[in-house]
């Protein structure tokens, strides 16, 4: 078994996607490639080569590569397959834009967003918006996957792989780069940050939530808000986490004065780590925190930002 | 000006009442081989999603409608096979009643344990392969007039309008449906037959309406204990004795059970917590050994017309009928409405088709329909049991049950008398001061739960941004009356947590009334008990509430 | 040019979902259904297309069961000319539904197919690009701006770093992302209307295409509920066993 794996870059260095992928990779067992295609992508070439457990850094360095057009990528991972069993990538936008092309391409299924490997053939991902999990199993003979960085843990960055250059460039000319322009850095998105901090009824008005921004800004967190905070006018709508709000799973989330409703854990309840702030002892948030501290928020939240 | 289409009959509310209206209606037309163009609005997002019942069913309108419904695949699966009647004394004890002893009209041979819900998505299916024009997710908002004071029909509501009042993107404004004839079956307290029984003082004749609240869940349960067809009824505790109401637990298919609770909203206690009941109800031994090991799938609420004969209204006004429970017809000494419903949507048919042969224009008063409902079964089976709810409201569970038992059982229903009781439920409710509160047990999160989850399983919702759909007359009354008063008691009579009266920001002593108009069920409770009568119900955008499944 | 929009049929956004009790699939019995909310959008986007003069025509396809007659008719309100239905029983995989669509591509000379991102059941975010690559189009993912001027088409996508700027050749197929707009109600007389606009019904199977699935679904479970954790004494309690144990921050 051999498997090959589309690297999320930013053509100096690895996205973390990348080395999670490669751990599912290796649960799968077998030679792992890595390939790193892109426009001056040399760095992240030499960073991918120091993952443990990769073989072969493949380096397609093209200007037809840049921002990954589906089209031309697709084109340059299907020129590889045959030497492959399994084709992987991180299920970030780039992985699901370019995996399904490779799949359909080579006449096989594809796996989005796995969760788990239970076998080479058989993996577990999410449907219904993680309301169920399914077990699937694959019947053809390439597998494509891409895999859901926050199940897995990052690979370690001991190996050193050799690199060799992919130089056959496939530029279809269906698609033309035009430009990126990156999110707004001021305020973390809710959805994307690596930890939430969120407010409910308890804090008692807008002014207090500036509590949580102290917080938040020293985390690098992002702030978000029960429906009764956004309710009562706390906080503006955008900022809802829940059922009816942002779906949010961070690799920290902490509630503060938030009781723990069954429709804001809707929005919450896959974040790797859970600690919830909250006075009440028997608030059902603490039923599903890993750390649940019972206290003010108004003397514990200071105290948290003092001590950051 | 709003858009408007032409039918000749429009029909609001897709349940068993205004499905069976339209049934009946094509069916005449075909008949006779005359066109008539029918319309029904449902402000559910689809037929069924707010359609809430037991259901023990009995089958008797149907076989009318639709004496082939067996081949035809109406989903009655599961008939009754034995009837099961507990006296609860405690939270522990219960004594079966005797056979013997049961009123007559609580024996159940010949009827089936269905989903009304499933029921109702069947009569759709009916009624649009007869040409009727079904549209779901549309709300009937307002009544519209004629010039003479007749209806003229009904204006949908508004999609699209801010909490604020202002359009957003993909605003779209309600449309006039106009009809000769504009049929009401809303269901129980209908916000619009409640507004046409005020015009047209329709309720001049007769004694206040009563209500009772109906709470229920569905169960799988584990198949070693599954009886299908097996139906139980109790009477007693929770509830105190100057508290009427009565629990089931019904067996359907599929390793499915039901289990509820009828709380008479004629309830006098303020802290009383009709949901609460529910939950520790449900730990007795009799409902606890079915549901141990079981997983709930669905939660629901909805008020009960309960009045029976004595409140039935003047059911006709000028250019539209009332029909099913938005009149009032439930049999309340058997708990089943969906038959006398449906009935009372085919005699309307009848009348309203009678009128449309004669080239009628429309707008005149149907007075035929309550000769027919008069002649018929319906009215028979009302007249019977007329005594039923106020025996129980004047002399409490157990000599009203005494009374009932013999009255229904020795005298058919026929004693040559009538009780009366004409105080509206709202104005049972004691102020705080005078009563005890009530103190119920924390839930276990197997078999009671709390409020938001129960909710949660009904897949209700409503698009946030809309104005609010449960409107205040006047918005100082919530803290002024019925929180200094009376503790607030639509935070407890409500079963969806829509009211809470929470801590004033600004002022700590003070309280706030807070609505989450989101999780509303559309039971209609908080319409009808608030004690202050301040509350109006109005239908919020059309697809929101509850999405029930199987219910 | 002639636009595609494919619908699905799915269990509605705002329904409980449930594993089943024999653990092979979700409850879905009696269940209320809708279009998905993503094919919502491409919806929407054709209609404007059409509005603005660029599209000729629209039609709606579902692949899926009788019922899905339903979410063409919703589609058909919405404003498409006419529908198709792929009848099918089974649900099939999106390679399949992918091959089925390029047959009708091809069939019906289209210029634009326009499908959801992905669809709310089961997840894949795969058709579109499965499509596109069997055509030999251009793709635009996720898409959040759509913008047609002298036949090349100009397209925002949502990507995880922000947004990003291409542009496609046309043909080209387009999945469509929530914030592209904001899908209009149908209304009552449109969708009286849609009852009358033709719909055509196809079985699957008529197409050539091989229809068995390669891969099975061995078993669908509940997730675990999540155990509740531990009580800490103080906030220097917590931000120690966040450091050390977990490593979060
Ligand atoms: C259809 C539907 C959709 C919904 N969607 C969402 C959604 O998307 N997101 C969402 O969040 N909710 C949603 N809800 C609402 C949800 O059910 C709850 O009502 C809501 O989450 C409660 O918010 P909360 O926890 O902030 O408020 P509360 O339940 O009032 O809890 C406040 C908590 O703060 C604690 N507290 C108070 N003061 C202090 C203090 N000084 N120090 C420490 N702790 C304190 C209290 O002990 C309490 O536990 C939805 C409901 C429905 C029916
Ligand atoms: C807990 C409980 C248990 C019951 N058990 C039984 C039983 O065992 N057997 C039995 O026969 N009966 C039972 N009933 C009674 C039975 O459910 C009712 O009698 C029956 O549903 C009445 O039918 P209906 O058509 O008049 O109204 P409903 O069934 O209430 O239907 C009204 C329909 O109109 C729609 N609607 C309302 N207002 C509008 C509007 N403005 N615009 C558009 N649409 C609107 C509603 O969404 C709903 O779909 C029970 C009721 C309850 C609450
Ligand atoms: S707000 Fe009123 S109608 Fe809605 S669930 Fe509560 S009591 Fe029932």
């Amino acid at each position: 078994m051999s498997i090959l794996v589309l690297a999320e870059h930013d053509n100096t260095g690895l996205k973390e996607a990348t080395l999670t992928t490669i751990t599912a990779a290796s649960q799968i067992g077998g030679d792992i490639d890595v390939l790193i295609a892109g426009d001056q992508c040399a760095g992240a070439a030499e960073a991918a080569a120091k993952i443990s457990g990769v073989s072969r850094v493949r380096v397609a360095d093209n200007a037809c590569y840049k921002g990954l057009l589906a089209e031309n990528t697709a084109a340059l991972v299907v020129s590889l397959s045959s030497e492959y069993s399994h084709i992987m990538a991180p299920a970030t936008t780039n992985g699901k834009n370019i995996l399904p092309r490779v799949a359909a391409s080579l006449d096989v299924s594809a796996f989005s967003d796995i969760i788990g490997v239970v076998s080479a053939d058989t993996f577990k991902r999410t449907i219904y918006a993680g309301n169920a999990i399914a077990t699937v199993q694959s019947e053809d003979t390439i597998k494509v996957i891409t895999v859901r960085g926050t199940a897995f843990s990052l690979a370690e960055q001991n190996g050193s792989a050799s690199i060799g250059a992919v130089t056959e460039a496939h530029d279809l000319g269906l698609s033309t780069f035009a430009g990126e322009s990156v999110a707004k850095s001021d305020r973390v998105e809710l959805t994307s940050a690596g930890i939430v901090i969120s407010g409910g009824r308890g804090m008692q008005n807008s002014e207090n939530f500036s509590m949580l921004e102290k917080v938040a800004s020293k985390l690098g967190a992002a702030v978000g808000a029960s429906r009764a905070a956004v309710d009562a006018g706390f906080v503006p709508n955008d900022m809802q986490v829940g059922q009816t709000g942002k779906i949010v799973a961070p690799d920290l989330y902490i509630a503060v004065g938030i009781s723990g409703a069954i429709q804001h854990l809707a929005g919450m309840k896959d974040s790797k780590v859970i600690v919830a702030i909250n006075k009440d002892p028997d608030a059902p948030i603490f039923q599903v925190a890993d750390y649940g501290l019972v206290d003010d928020l108004f003397d514990a939240v200071p105290q948290l930002e003092q001590a950051l | 000006m709003r858009e408007s289409m032409e039918f000749d009959v429009v029909i609001v509310g897709a349940g068993p009442a205004g499905l069976s209206m339209a049934c009946r209606l094509m069916q005449q037309a075909q008949q006779a081989e005359r066109e008539v163009t029918i319309c029904v609005v449902e402000k559910g997002s689809e037929v069924g999603a707010h359609i809430f019942s037991g259901a023990v069913f009995e089958p008797r309108a149907l076989e009318e409608l639709f004496p082939n419904w067996k081949e035809r695949g109406a989903p009655l699966n599961t008939p009754v096979v034995r009837d099961d009647i507990y006296l609860f004394q405690d939270a522990n004890k219960a004594k079966k009643i005797p056979n013997s002893l049961v009123p007559q009209t609580m024996h159940n041979e010949g009827n089936y344990i269905i989903s009304l819900g499933n029921m109702c998505r069947w009569l759709a299916e009916q009624a649009e392969a007869l040409g009727v024009e079904i549209f779901p997710g549309f709300a009937a908002a307002e009544i519209l007039f004629n010039e003479d004071g007749s209806v003229k029909g009904i204006a949908t509501g508004d999609m699209g309008v801010g909490a604020d009042g202002q359009q957003k993107g993909g605003y779209m404004e309600g449309m006039e449906l106009h009809a000769k004839y504009t049929v009401f079956s809303e269901g129980c307290r209908g916000h619009l037959g409640k507004q046409l029984m005020e015009k047209f003082d329709l309720n001049k004749d007769a004694d206040v309406q009563h209500y009772g609240i109906g709470i229920k869940e569905l169960w799988t349960i584990d198949p070693a204990k599954h009886q299908p067809g097996l139906v139980v009824h109790g009477a007693g505790w929770p509830l105190d004795k100057d508290t009427n109401g009565g629990s089931f637990l019904y067996h359907g298919e599929n390793n499915q059970v039901v289990v509820g609770l009828v709380v008479d909203l004629s309830y006098s206690n303020p802290y009383l917590g009709p949901f609460d009941e529910f939950q520790r109800m449900k730990h007795h031994p009799v409902f606890k050994e079915t549901l141990e090991g079981g997983t709930r799938i669905s939660y629901g609420a909805r008020a009960i017309t309960k009045g029976g004969f004595n409140s039935l209204p003047k059911m006709y006004f000028p250019g539209g009928l009332l029909i099913g429970c938005d009149a009032g017809t439930l049999n309340f000494a058997k708990i089943k409405g969906s038959h006398t419903a449906m009935k009372s949507g085919m005699l309307a048919a009848e009348s309203v088709f009678a009128a449309l042969v004669e080239d009628d224009q429309g707008g005149k008063e149907l007075t035929s329909y309550t000769e027919a409902l008069k002649n018929s079964w319906v009215y028979d089976e009302l007249h019977r049991t007329r005594n039923f709810g106020p025996a129980m409201h004047k002399f409490g569970t157990f000599w009203g049950g005494a009374f009932n038992y013999l009255d229904q059982n020795w005298f058919k229903g026929k004693l040559p008398f009538t009780l009366r009781d004409n105080t509206p439920d709202h104005a049972q409710l004691k102020e705080a001061s005078k009563c005890q509160p009530i103190s119920y047990p924390k839930a276990d999160g197997k078999i009671s739960f709390d409020k938001l989850s129960s909710v949660f399983l009904s897949s209700t919702n409503h698009e946030e941004d809309q104005p609010c759909h449960l409107t205040l007359k006047d918005a100082a009354v919530p803290v002024e009356k019925n929180w200094r008063l009376f503790n607030g008691p639509e935070a407890r009579f409500c079963p969806a947590g829509v009211y809470e009266y929470i801590d004033d920001t600004r002022d700590a002593d003070e309280k706030r009334l807070q609505i989450n108009a989101q999780n509303c069920l559309h039971c209609k409770t908080c319409d009808i008990k608030d004690p202050s009568q301040n509350i109006t119900w109005v239908v919020p955008e059309g697809t929101g509430g509850p999405n029930y499944p199987n219910m | 040019m002639k636009i595609l929009v494919m619908v699905k049929r799915v269990t509605d956004p705002n329904v409980i979902i449930r594993v089943n009790a024999e653990n092979t699939s979700v409850d879905l019995n009696n269940v209320k259904m809708a279009i998905n909310p993503f094919c919502e959008i491409a919806m929407e986007e054709a209609v404007r297309l059409k509005e603005a003069g660029i599209a000729t025509e629209i039609i709606a396809m579902s692949i899926g069961p009788a019922q899905a007659q339903d979410q063409l008719r919703t589609a058909l309100a919405m404003g498409a000319d006419r529908g198709l239905l792929v009848e099918s029983e089974e649900s099939l995989e999106p390679l399949t539904v992918a091959k089925l669509t390029a047959k009708v591509v091809e069939e019906e000379q289209i210029g634009l197919v326009l499908l959801g991102k992905q669809s709310i059941d089961t997840d894949n975010s795969q058709t579109g690009q499965m499509l596109s690559a069997i055509l030999g189009w251009s793709q635009g993912t996720f898409a959040s701006k759509v913008d047609i001027v002298d036949n090349t088409l100009n397209l925002t996508r949502e990507v995880d770093s922000g947004l990003q700027s291409l542009t496609l050749t046309l043909p080209s197929v387009v999945t469509c992302d929530l914030r592209l707009n904001e899908p209009r109600f149908a209304s009552l007389p449109n969708i009286m209307k849609a009852k009358r606009k033709p719909l055509v019904i196809k079985p699957a199977a008529d197409y050539g295409v091989d229809l068995t699935s390669k891969i099975k679904t061995l078993k669908v479970e509940s997730p675990n509920t999540r155990q509740s954790g531990e009580i800490v004494g103080s906030v220097a309690a917590l931000l120690d066993k966040l450091k050390t144990e977990k490593g979060v921050i």
